[in-house]
């Protein structure tokens, strides 16, 4: 039984932030993960309900001054549709062509994958590479108050984020990557569709005559959250990509992940697992 | 007593008003409420794609989106698929091509599929089958799926 007393909707974002102040509100978006979470009771509701869905400015995928801003409404489908991004941030689209299936693609938002933190979250991986921040807003003295929080930052632990009670995730921000930047991301499970991650990695940096710079390595479902892999990417960073630069890269993966058994998979095979993507993935990006 | 709110939508190209608790999903809502059985109700958490309808043409699980979310959207369902004396092309190519078997999953699987076609006019038996990943059937295998849709597909062209 929901103990909602207050179901809101808002269509502008000084509403929403507004009725957050007080905390104690259960965001809605797509749904996708509050809908199984508070059905089998891992979640309970807060007291006022808040369908974000409708609030204008928080649909949009934009480059402004050199910065790509993508709103927390938008759909895992938006993003693999988005003729922008796949020029200048196709490691997004790659990512989202891996997510769930076409159902949930449709209905699930960015935001919400986010807020989710699972360990495994599918858009966090590329987004990690991509260096991205998170914008939280919230309602203080009388205005619409906005943070950023770098994303690397924003996760604490499976299902906890450094938002507060008031704050709402209102957009992702990443600078245009390079023109030699170069990104990919793989993940894996035993089918394609709607498979949440045994592990996944993604890597990114400046691809200039075969070595990498300003590389950013992430890591999902391989610890407590998605994770920066630095000692990885200073393996990796000015270094030829050769097969023995990747050879070391994949084993010092394999030793930055602290994995679970879980019904999924074991440790070990998701230990195994990182070291043969962290290959696997810097070969797709050597060929870009 | 859990709170109630009233919405209302365009179902099946007819306006619905309608007051529903405001954690309610949209395919207790279209089952219970409004006695549309036609949307079936299997995992309950997006992994079958049995629930699958349009909304505001693009398909979804309905078993995961909140009815409130219908609120001045448009919805349909697979009763909306057929006109008054015949059966949606998609639907009597299903029947024709022997894909239907127990046909619990059909619905979802139907709508699913005319999705994908209208989309894509294009659509390859490889787009077919990655389109298709969100819907399960346990009976027939999938080959006779893939048969009806391409049959479809085909024949618009």
């Amino acid at each position: 039984m929901s103990d909602v007393q207050n179901y809101l909707s808002p269509h502008r974002l000084d509403d929403a932030v507004k009725a957050m102040a007080g905390g104690d509100t259960t965001v809605l978006c797509g749904g996708t993960d509050l809908s199984p979470q508070t059905d089998s009771g891992l979640r309970e509701y807060a007291g006022t309900l808040m369908n974000i869905r409708r609030i204008e400015g928080l649909s949009g995928i934009d480059l402004i001054d050199g910065q790509i801003r993508i709103g927390a409404l938008v759909t895992v489908t938006g993003i693999g549709n988005s003729q922008l991004l796949d020029e200048l941030a196709p490691v997004l689209v790659e990512a989202a062509d891996q997510f769930a299936s076409d159902q949930i693609r449709n209905a699930a938002s960015l935001g919400g994958n986010i807020c989710n933190a699972s360990p495994a979250g599918d858009m966090i991986i590329p987004l990690l590479v991509l260096d991205a921040v998170v914008e939280l807003s919230s309602w203080r003295q009388g205005t619409v108050h906005t943070r950023q929080v770098s994303l690397d930052e924003f996760f604490t632990a499976p299902g906890k984020t450094v938002r507060q009670e008031n704050e709402l995730l209102t957009a992702v921000i990443f600078d245009q990557p390079a023109e030699s930047f170069v990104a990919h991301f793989r993940k894996s499970g035993p089918r394609p569709a709607l498979e949440i991650a045994t592990v996944s990695v993604g890597i990114g940096g400046r691809l200039e005559n075969g070595s990498l710079s300003g590389v950013r390595v992430a890591m999902g479902a391989v610890a407590p959250t998605p994770l920066r892999a630095r000692s990885v990417e200073a393996t990796l960073e000015g270094k030829t990509l050769d097969a023995e630069t990747i050879r070391a890269a994949a084993v010092d993966a394999g030793e930055q992940a602290t994995p679970i058994d879980d019904v999924r998979a074991s440790a070990w095979y998701r230990r195994h697992l990182v070291c043969v993507f962290t290959e696997e993935v810097l070969n797709d990006v050597l060929e870009n | 007593m859990s709170l109630k709110t009233e919405i209302s939508f365009r179902l099946n190209g007819r306006a619905v008003s309608v007051t529903i608790p405001v954690t309610m999903k949209t395919l207790t809502m279209l089952r219970e409420v409004l006695g549309m059985t036609g949307t079936k109700y299997a995992c309950g958490e997006g992994e079958c794609g049995a629930c699958t309808i349009r909304l505001d043409g693009r398909t979804v699980n309905s078993c995961l989106m909140y009815a409130v979310d219908c609120d001045g959207r448009e919805l349909v369902t697979i009763e909306g698929l057929k006109t008054e004396n015949a059966l949606h092309p998609m639907q009597q190519s299903f029947v024709d091509h022997g894909a239907i078997q127990c046909g619990f999953c059909m619905p979802g699987m139907i709508m699913q599929a005319d999705y994908l076609a209208q989309n894509n006019p294009e659509l390859s038996c490889e787009d077919l089958r990655r389109g298709l990943e969100g819907n399960v059937c346990r009976c027939t295998g999938y080959t006779k799926v893939l048969d009806a849709v391409t049959a479809v597909v085909e024949a618009r062209r």
